[in-house]
């Protein structure tokens, strides 16, 4: 198992008003993702526990991606990740924003 | 002597046919009238065949005619050697065993699928010499030029007497093979399930066939065209939604051809749901160029489609086709026939779309199916996957793609098919499928190929549809926006990350590249409830329960 | 949004998540979740494996209104682990069932939960990683199954997931007052590959799929009386069976009791000549047994609920 923290800041908040959100599950070739607003509106964390090490940069692209992409502002997100492709990680992130997004 | 007026003796002109007297006469022995025991297979084909003939024992990636196949593998190699086998398929150990005996030395082929690994030994082990690997029509057209079988043997469901055979929906490559033997003084030996006394429908006519033999078992053919639903995941979901949104209603894409993949699969279970919502039934998917893929029964029984022309058959849908006669192309017994022959070039030029995916991409857009140590050949994606050249009758779509092409200020006014790539980033095992160079050409060097395998030619391909986006290379003006371009959609590969982002913004400003949120897909509704059936059986219950699913799809 | 709840009614629950489960059986909205993930209570002891934990260690809880009635509901994640009972995952469900029972005692629990608790297995059995913790984890269930049911709370099994309700899973469907299950459902509590280790390919042929499916899968199971009723494999398919079961649920007493013990002896000497589930079928008088495999669920329930064995007042 690997952990990774990856901190950046976000050019706003993420709208809408939920506080929480979860999405996808830990099995093969998944991961779930966990969403809280509870950081200030630029800040954006992400946790990562996955079981394919040696994929730092991978998911530092992704995240940097994600974070460009929808600047989820106020977000941590938290992930458990058994062992996903980076095209499924990042489409579990997308559906987390738009999940917080939602009314 | 008998001669003409230039010298030439009159049995010049008949050598071919006095050999073939001389065939019969020897491969008569061990039958009667056209009937052959099985038991005397071997000794029927040690009798009828020369050191040196082109042989074509007929397969594909679908039917085989594995009984003779093995008969042949039977033969003594002091009598039958240095064959020159052209077939479609070499998919059959016994295949591969006649080179290893020496029965065979020289190959000209189509597709090998799971023997593509043996193939690419006996290359390497120099007991085979290639000639070339063709796709389907390109080797049915050189039958017919300078590679016509000396003996063809093919199979069927069933016989009669006179040796008339009947295909039923697998006619596939048969009435080319025999047509191109049979008319060259060659002799054509038949497989079949059953003789009976009167058949349901006559395939191919009985002069065009000298011996018979039952075989023991029926016939295999692969079910090589059932995509479990099942299997369908989420990435797979975003890109068909992309493709049907992006390029489908964009073009008004009406008659197309779909490869065998899942992603390929995930549109046609998408099209009696998502594309219905979009209000697209009627304007795109009516006429196809299609095996029987029974993940398009959605569809089917939705109203989409309204005709299929097929390349061969698939197992468990007989009896669907047959109760959709309007659909399918059936013959007046009811049953479909199919014809690899005609629906190649239905695939060809009859068509405004071609889709399928691919294991690699490179840069320039060249894409390949072969890995290392794999020759899976072509079949016929190629013909499909390209540009016809000779194509003359105008389509809104081909104007379209044709348009984009030239600018919008064309001296004269071309159409372009439209050849779509659809792929995911990385496959399963995290390989991805963008690379700066393709495997094939490392295998080509290594196997001293004359020609690098590749499937679809990157001037060919018009779009490329991955879940990171899609690039249409029909508007790029220069080798850089198209590599760029290609860049762009490549996710988080080597080549993806290593994209120039500014480029990548301003071709995304010119829709070059498109991604999925400019084509406003909700990431919440890339789910496989958006699937029409999530499974084989909801295949079945979709059918009617007239489509009868082979064991290996049933967990029921 | 193209969200459309008539595409995700009929979404398969076979292959849907716990918590897309339990969106599509509850009444929109309604379902409050115990224990959420934010609160990462998680197992203690899969990093010890190498192995990734779940916010919610597979096993999501909480309370919410079916057709306007409050239900306490659990429901395994199939996919995480194989919905297998950890030390975590285990104590939810027992703690869910032990408040039903106080509450519906009139104990010391909050007397406001419902009288209803809902089961949505899909587990393999015991986490073998977490051996003995699992193993306790499946008997106390059980008991507080049982405690519920006595205190007047009916227990409803849902089965229709990936993983099936083998091992303690299958031994918990067993405890419940009614079970739910879809063709793809599977109940049992040797898995087929157990049976071919222990007992041979000739006993159990487990790569069969059509023979494993056909003996343990939910048609065979509605049949025979091993479950009550029959859900298509949709969120709406299992939400109606739900609705309907909860409101025929048999009390928990000597007389049900003694029903189930006739129930099983009579089945047993009715049915264990049998080799197969068609020769099943055949026995309890079924038309043409070999079409019951592809039959719709229309038809399919059309026959299970006209014959005695499927339909009784033990359990």
């Amino acid at each position: 198992m690997e952990t990774l923290k990856i901190k950046h800041t976000a050019k706003s908040r993420l709208a809408g008003k939920k506080d929480q959100a979860i999405i996808g599950v830990v099995a093969s070739g998944n991961l779930e993702v966990l969403l809280e607003r509870v950081l200030p509106d630029t800040r954006c964390e992400v946790d990562i526990a996955t079981t394919a090490e040696g994929f730092d940069d991978t998911w530092k692209a992704v995240v940097a991606d994600f974070v460009e992409r929808r600047s989820p502002g106020g977000l941590r997100i938290s992930i458990n990740d058994g062992g996903a492709r980076p095209d499924t990680v990042y489409l579990r992130l997308m559906q987390g924003a738009a999940l917080m997004e939602a009314e | 002597m008998d001669t003409n007026q230039h010298g030439v003796p009159a049995t010049a002109w008949r050598k071919e046919k006095d050999a073939r007297g001389e065939r019969l006469e020897a491969g008569g022995k061990f039958a009667r009238g056209k009937m052959v025991k099985p038991g005397d297979a071997t000794a029927l084909l040690e009798a009828i065949i020369r050191p040196g003939d082109r042989l074509c024992m007929e397969g594909d990636n679908q039917k085989q005619a594995d009984f003779l196949a093995g008969a042949l593998a039977q033969a003594d190699p002091k009598t039958v050697h240095d064959l020159h086998i052209v077939q479609s398929g070499i998919v059959l150990p016994e295949h591969l065993d006649l080179f290893e005996k020496g029965i065979a030395t020289k190959l000209d082929y189509s597709y090998s699928g799971t023997q593509g690994g043996a193939v690419a030994r006996a290359l390497n082990s120099g007991k085979v010499q290639l000639g070339a690997i063709h796709t389907y029509i390109e080797l049915f057209a050189r039958y017919f030029v300078d590679l016509t079988p000396h003996v063809a043997l093919t199979v069927a469901r069933a016989a009669d007497r006179e040796g008339n055979l009947y295909m039923g929906p697998n006619t596939e490559d048969s009435p080319a093979v025999v047509e191109a033997t049979a008319f060259k003084q060659g002799i054509v030996v038949a497989q079949v399930n059953e003789v009976v006394d009167k058949l349901p429908r006559v395939d191919v006519p009985g002069d065009r066939i000298d011996f018979v033999v039952q075989s023991p078992k029926p016939f295999y053919v692969e079910p090589l065209f059932t995509r479990d639903p099942a299997q369908v995941t989420e990435t797979m979901i975003l890109t068909a939604m992309m493709a049907i949104k992006g390029i489908y209603a964009e073009y008004g894409v009406k008659r197309l051809n779909h490869g065998i993949g899942f992603n390929t699969a995930a549109i046609e279970l998408l099209l009696p749901t998502y594309a219905d919502k979009l209000g697209l039934k009627g304007s795109i998917c009516t006429h196809w160029a299609l095996n029987p893929h029974p993940t398009l029964i959605p569809a089917i029984e939705s109203g989409w489609v309204e005709q299929i022309h097929s390349f061969g058959s698939e197992v468990g849908m007989d009896e669907y086709m047959r109760a959709r006669p309007d659909i399918y192309f059936n013959g007046r017994d009811g049953s479909m026939g199919s014809n690899r022959m005609y629906c190649q070039v239905a695939g060809l030029y009859a068509t405004d779309l071609f889709i399928g995916s691919t294991l690699q991409i490179d840069l320039q857009g060249n894409s390949s199916t072969i890995t290392q140590d794999r020759i899976a050949g072509f079949g016929g994606a190629p013909n499909m996957g390209c540009d016809a050249h000779g194509r003359r009758h105008p389509s809104d779509p081909w104007l379209k793609a044709g348009r984009e092409a030239s600018d919008g200020h064309p001296a004269l006014v071309r159409g372009r098919k439209l050849v779509v790539q659809i792929i995911e980033t990385f496959s399963e095992k995290m390989v991805p499928t963008f690379v700066e160079k393709l495997d094939s050409l490392n295998l080509a060097e290594k196997l001293k190929l004359e020609l690098a395998p590749v499937m679809i030619y990157g001037d060919d391909v018009t779009h490329i549809v991955s879940e990171d986006g899609i690039a249409n290379l029909l508007l790029c003006r220069t080798a850089e926006e198209r590599e760029q371009a290609i860049r762009g959609i490549a996710g988080f590969t080597e080549v993806g990350r290593g994209r120039d982002r500014k480029m990548v913004e301003r071709l995304r400003e010119r829709k070059v590249i498109r991604r999925p949120e400019d084509l406003g897909i909700n990431p919440l509704d890339v789910h496989r409830s958006m699937l029409a059936a999530q499974s084989v059986k909801d295949l079945m219950r979709w059918s009617g329960n007239l489509y009868d699913p082979p064991a290996k799809f049933r967990n029921w | 949004m193209m969200e459309d709840t008539a595409t995700r009614a009929q979404a398969s629950w076979f292959q849907a998540t716990a918590r897309q489960r339990i969106d599509g059986l509850l009444d929109p909205g309604s379902f409050t979740e115990f224990l959420g993930p934010a609160e990462r209570v998680q197992s203690p002891h899969l990093a010890l494996f190498d192995l990734p934990a779940a916010f919610d260690d597979g096993v999501v809880i909480g309370r919410g209104t079916l057709d306007g009635k409050g239900v306490l509901l659990a429901a395994q994640e199939g996919q995480f682990m194989g919905g297998t009972f950890g030390e975590v995952s285990g104590a939810k469900i027992v703690g869910l069932l032990r408040a039903a029972r106080d509450a519906a005692g009139g104990g010391n629990g909050k007397d406001d939960l419902p009288r209803a608790v809902l089961l949505l297995l899909d587990s393999g059995g015991v986490r073998l990683q977490e051996a003995n913790a699992g193993e306790l984890a499946v008997a106390e269930v059980m008991r507080a199954v049982v405690e519920a049911r006595s205190n007047g709370v009916a227990v409803v099994a849902l089965v229709g997931g990936k993983s099936g309700a083998f091992g303690g899973a299958g031994l918990t469907a067993a405890t419940c007052s009614r079970i739910v299950v879809s063709e793809e459902g599977r109940i049992g509590v040797s898995g087929p590959e157990v049976i071919e280790t222990n007992k041979g390919v000739e006993e159990f042929d487990a790569a069969n799929k059509a023979l494993v499916w056909s003996v343990v899968g939910g048609k065979n199971r509605r049949l025979i009386g091993g479950a009550d009723a029959f859900a298509a494999d949709t969120m709406s398919g299992f939400r109606e069976a739900a609705i309907a079961v909860l409101g025929k649920v048999p009390p928990f007493d000597l007389k049900t009791l003694k029903a189930e013990q006739a129930r099983l002896a009579g089945r047993h000497s009715k049915l264990g000549g049998c080799d197969d589930a068609v020769g099943m079928w055949k026995v309890l008088g079924i038309k043409n047994p070999p079409a019951v495999r592809d039959m719709d669920e229309d038809a399919f329930t059309g026959i299970a609920d006209r014959l005695k064995e499927a339909n009784h007042d033990a359990r």
